[in-house]
């Protein structure tokens, strides 16, 4: 009777549950499952197989669990059979065994493949010249810097659809971890590395951006906007800043860099070299792909692709198809296995 | 001058918040109540003699469960205010300094000061019954390590109300918690509170993996171990790999802040990431060494209230040793996102698949077990069945997570917290509490009431789902962790509000599950079997609570469950076996300088937290002096007569 109960409690926990799931499903407001660029839309791919394959074990596992409970309980005169030393079948050990390895090894193989399609620091391929945004994690703010614009924002980022965007990442702080979840997954920003991130926004929107990394305090207040726009509207924005906002100089960086919570603001001028001067003042590693050369050459005005270079030898060397690599469908994977 | 002590006492008693006057009302209080009681009833002499000196291993083992069920309120009264602050959009309940506080204690408590001493209970209440033993191999050393714990443990709450709390994370990673950035005292509470009680757990740890290789009864051999002793083997083999990693760490960061070294500064050629590394190839085989045991304790549990042997014993063994292993290649699944590149990411997330292979298999196992059995449904039972769907679930976001493109998505997101919450609760918890629900009457003699338990069990299972599950998708609509407040235009409130009522509903469980001990301990019968569930193994052999010496002659394990074969030889009208005569026991002479070693430790830790030497230096003295004192200790045992031992067993009902 006990049991019965308690069964029937849970069923009706379970279904809340799942409706819960649902509704909440079917808004915009679950945005990891809502991506608007080609990195998340592709990492959502990957959960929603991972899910379904794990699935796979798991439903019948939980459907046998409560059979086995229901079906063997204790009670006078049962039909089910008692086996008191049953204790050992090779047979369906073997099963068991190999259900999850079998499980594993595909999705092993799906991750190992993405792992390396998705490498964040690799550049996407696209016929588009990328658009590097310079991202310094500061207590407790971000500071954007455009380059190749010689514009820097605060805690708001704006950069056209559908193009490319090379996100070259530091701290000058704690570190902190920078995500914009409809774009694509996370990576870290860390003091005295340039981290490398890669990310487009496939139609114009305003995106939710967090800094997921607890660096402190005020932690909870590095949020921030992403916005997509189209690259007129891009053009007009930028030109905007240059006209009316002011400078960012030296003494205002050091100033910005005070731990504190800041306003988005926007400066129509960049301290030349102030990234890499960030990178390098604790020392400066180089971290994996050597960006920190990179991000001079970008303030210098030279071509961005020489920069890459050394990022694409070891993609190449892995024998990535660079040229479907970004639009790289289910059905590939599968046959790569 | 008394403007100086005046400024001392605002730098050391931590001030300005109401909750932590009421605490420190409610700290004062407690302390005169139990001192006047202590006093009044001239318990002075009994607390020293029974409690703080034993060296016997049920003693310490009760005196683990206690000191881990009040972390247990503490780490919980701080996920509540966690809770409480979070439920609406824009609270000001906590501060950021005060919220930042609270998960960290939060973190270090529920691991290091709960599950951990809770585990070290269950192993010090079971392991020598279960395995035939009179005590542990190292008695002294199993008092050492309990006061270690315990002073360790109370050095790290003091900060609550001296000094502040530490605030930089559970892992404290660096630069956060260097002295650039964490200039309190706080962080170095945690140091030295973690450092002392760290001691204790690595040699808790040898001392269980020696006892159980050299002190198994006749006959026992490995492969006729019972499952839990075999969980508590592969669990101290990772301890005693896995801790020393934690002590070196934690002193590196201690010689940064304190000798302003730069092993993981941002300046002078150090590395944060070093840090994260090594905290992590301790921390991930530290959930392991939590789990195993739970593992274990399922492995018992549903053999007997199936009454059926445990299915696939070898696979499960093998399955126990392969998760011990693997535990030490996947710590870099906490950080995918640090940019290690795809070659070490894709290692990692392959290792990490890989355990699930022999986790899975462990469920098919128990369902088996379970499977043509005759299942009933006590508290220790429904704890089980309430785990596998759990932790199976729990599993599974743990398998997403393992992948690692996808976890760029999922990483530091509510999506990570639900996940190890289902798994720590679901597998960790459920697991300690159906142990304590199972071995309790073997401990107390008496068994739990049955209807509270089930009032306790339904509430934290029903309160686990609400409280967890919306948190996935929260993760999922971008909430990161450790927030202290979100703004209304996230949308986040509604599910936010559910979790924190699903967390009131597991707090609402525990108090069921303390008016359950409080209602038993007045009402339930005694139990004059010894084996109040129909037990298989060793120690339901002998009365509950056990004697001193637990066997009054040594028993013989020819058979995996020795006590389930010989009460059906018995029942099927067979004798019993001839009992050897009685001899005099040997057993260990109790000890006072564990508990003063202890607090010698407690006292340098808390010198070097303040950075005073004339208080520090004193107590690595008397840490040398307690040392030098116990090698010079020749009596340190005696014997049991032979008369007493057969007073002892007739009182229990067991003539001889």
């Amino acid at each position: 009777m006990e049991m019965r109960k308690g069964l029937r409690r849970l069923t009706a926990v379970l279904s809340l549950i799942t409706m819960a799931i649902l509704m909440t499903g079917c808004s915009d407001k679950v945005i990891v499952l809502n991506p608007k660029g080609a990195i998340g839309k592709q990492q959502l791919d990957l959960m929603i197989i991972s899910t379904a394959l794990c699935l796979v074990v798991i439903v019948p596992v939980l459907i046998l669990t409560f059979y086995i409970v229901w079906k063997y309980r204790h009670q006078p005169d049962r039909k089910a059979k008692y086996d008191p030393n049953w204790e050992h079948s090779t047979k369906l050990e073997t099963i068991w065994w190999s259900i999850p390895i079998v499980i594993i090894v595909i999705l092993a193989a799906i991750t190992v493949k993405y792992t390396y399609l998705l490498e964040p620091s690799k550049p996407l391929e696209h016929e588009a010249k990328p658009l590097v945004i310079q991202v310094t994690s500061l207590d407790w703010k971000w500071l954007f810097q455009y380059p190749e614009q010689g514009i820097a924002t605060v805690n708001y980022i704006q950069f056209p659809a559908n193009v490319p965007i090379r996100f070259e990442l530091t701290s000058d702080a704690p570190m902190n971890s920078f995500w914009i979840p409809q774009l694509g997954g996370q990576i870290y920003t860390m003091s005295g590395m340039a981290m490398k991130l890669n990310l487009i926004a496939d139609e114009p929107g305003s995106y939710l951006g967090m800094g997921a990394n607890f660096s402190g305090r005020e932690f909870g207040k590095m949020q921030f906007t992403a916005e997509a726009t189209s690259q007129e509207q891009f053009d007009a924005w930028v030109q905007g800043i240059k006209g009316s906002s002011p400078a960012l100089t030296k003494e205002g960086y050091e100033q910005l860099a005070i731990p504190g919570v800041s306003e988005v603001e926007s400066f129509s001028s960049i301290p030349a070299g102030l990234f890499q001067q960030i990178v390098t003042k604790y020392g400066g590693h180089n971290h994996g792909s050597g960006s920190g050369e990179g991000a001079t050459e970008h303030h210098h005005g030279s071509d961005s692709g020489e920069a890459d270079a050394t990022d694409k030898a070891p993609a190449m060397d892995m024998n990535m198809d660079m040229g479907d690599g970004a639009s790289m469908n289910h059905e590939g994977h599968m046959n790569h296995e | 001058m008394l403007d100086k002590i005046k400024d001392f006492a605002s730098e050391f008693f931590v001030t300005g918040d109401p909750l932590i006057y009421g605490a420190d009302v409610s700290i004062g209080l407690t302390i005169i109540a139990v001192v006047s009681a202590l006093t009044f009833f001239k318990k002075w002499n009994w607390l020293w003699k029974e409690w703080l000196t034993t060296v016997d291993h049920k003693k310490i083992g009760i005196m683990y469960v206690i000191a881990s069920l009040l972390m247990l309120f503490r780490g919980g009264v701080d996920a509540l205010l966690m809770r409480t602050q979070l439920a609406i959009p824009d609270s000001e309940f906590l501060s950021p300094e005060h919220y930042n506080q609270i998960f960290t204690t939060h973190g270090v408590i529920m691991i290091l000061f709960m599950a951990m001493p809770l585990m070290f209970g269950l192993f010090n209440l079971v392991i020598p019954l279960q395995i035939g033993a009179r005590d542990v191999a190292y008695p002294f050393l199993n008092s050492l390590s309990f006061w270690l714990f315990f002073f360790g443990a109370m050095l790290f709450n003091m900060s609550f109300v001296i000094g502040g709390s530490p605030d930089a994370g559970w892992l404290a990673y660096p630069p956060l918690s260097e002295l650039s950035h964490s200039p309190g005292v706080g962080q170095d509470f945690y140091i030295w509170g973690i450092q002392i009680s760290g001691i204790g757990s690595l040699m808790t740890g040898i001392n269980f993996i020696v006892t159980i290789l050299k002190m198994r009864a006749p006959g026992m051999k490995l492969m006729k171990m019972p499952m839990f002793t075999w969980s508590v083997l592969s669990s101290c083999l990772t301890i005693i790999l896995a801790f020393p990693i934690l002590t070196v760490t934690l002193a590196l960061l201690f010689i940064d802040r304190y000798l302003g070294a730069h092993f993981f500064t941002l300046d002078g050629g150090g590395n944060p990431m070093m840090y994260i590394n090594l905290i992590w190839m301790w921390g991930h085989p530290e959930v392991y060494i939590v789990v195993l045991p739970a593992f274990g304790i399922f492995s018992e549990i549903v053999a007997t209230f199936s009454k059926k042997r445990l299915f696939g014993y070898k696979s499960m063994v093998f399955a126990l040793m392969s998760i011990s292993a693997f535990s030490f290649f996947t710590w870099a699944h906490h950080f995918f996102t640090m940019g290690s590149g795809a070659s070490v990411n894709a290692f990692f997330a392959l290792t990490t698949m890989i355990i699930a292979i022999p986790t899975g298999v462990k469920v098919f196992n128990w369902l088996f077990t379970m499977f043509r059995g005759q299942i009933t449904f006590q508290t220790p039972m429904l704890w089980t069945i309430g785990f596998i769907p759990c932790f199976v679930v729990g599993g599974m976001t743990g398998v997403l997570l393992s992948v690692a493109p996808a976890d760029f998505q999922f990483h530091n997101s509510y999506f990570l917290i639900a996940h190890f919450h289902q798994v720590l609760i679901g597998g960790v918890a459920f697991g300690y509490f159906a142990g304590l629900y199972y071995w309790w009457p073997k401990v107390f003699g008496f068994k739990l009431n049955e209807k509270i338990g089930k009032w306790a069990f339904w509430t934290w299972n029903i309160g686990f789902y609400v409280c967890f599950m919306p948190q996935y998708i929260l993760g999922l609509m971008g909430m990161t962790r450790r927030v202290s407040s979100y703004g209304w235009d996230k949308g986040w409130w509604e599910l936010n509000l559910v979790s924190t009522i699903g967390g009131f509903l597991m707090g609402i469980g525990f108090l069921f599950q303390v008016w359950q001990i409080l209602h038993s301990i007045k009402f339930m019968e005694r139990d004059t079997t010894g084996d109040p569930w129909g037990g298989r193994t060793l120690e339901w052999s002998i009365p509950s609570p056990a004697p001193v010496y637990n066997f009054a002659t040594l028993p013989h394990a020819d058979e995996k469950d020795p006590w389930w074969e010989e009460k059906l030889r018995l029942a099927a009208g067979g004798t019993p076996k001839p009992q050897p005569s009685l001899e005099p026991i040997h057993m260990p002479k109790n000890s006072g300088i564990p508990f003063v070693m202890s607090s010698f430790f407690f006292v340098a830790g808390f010198g070097f937290v303040f950075d005073w030497l004339w208080l520090a230096i004193p107590g690595l003295i008397g840490v040398a002096a307690c040392m030098l004192v116990h090698s010079f200790r020749y009596k340190t045992d005696y014997y049991i007569p032979v008369d007493e031992i057969k007073r002892t067993e007739a009182a229990a009902r067991r003539v001889v």
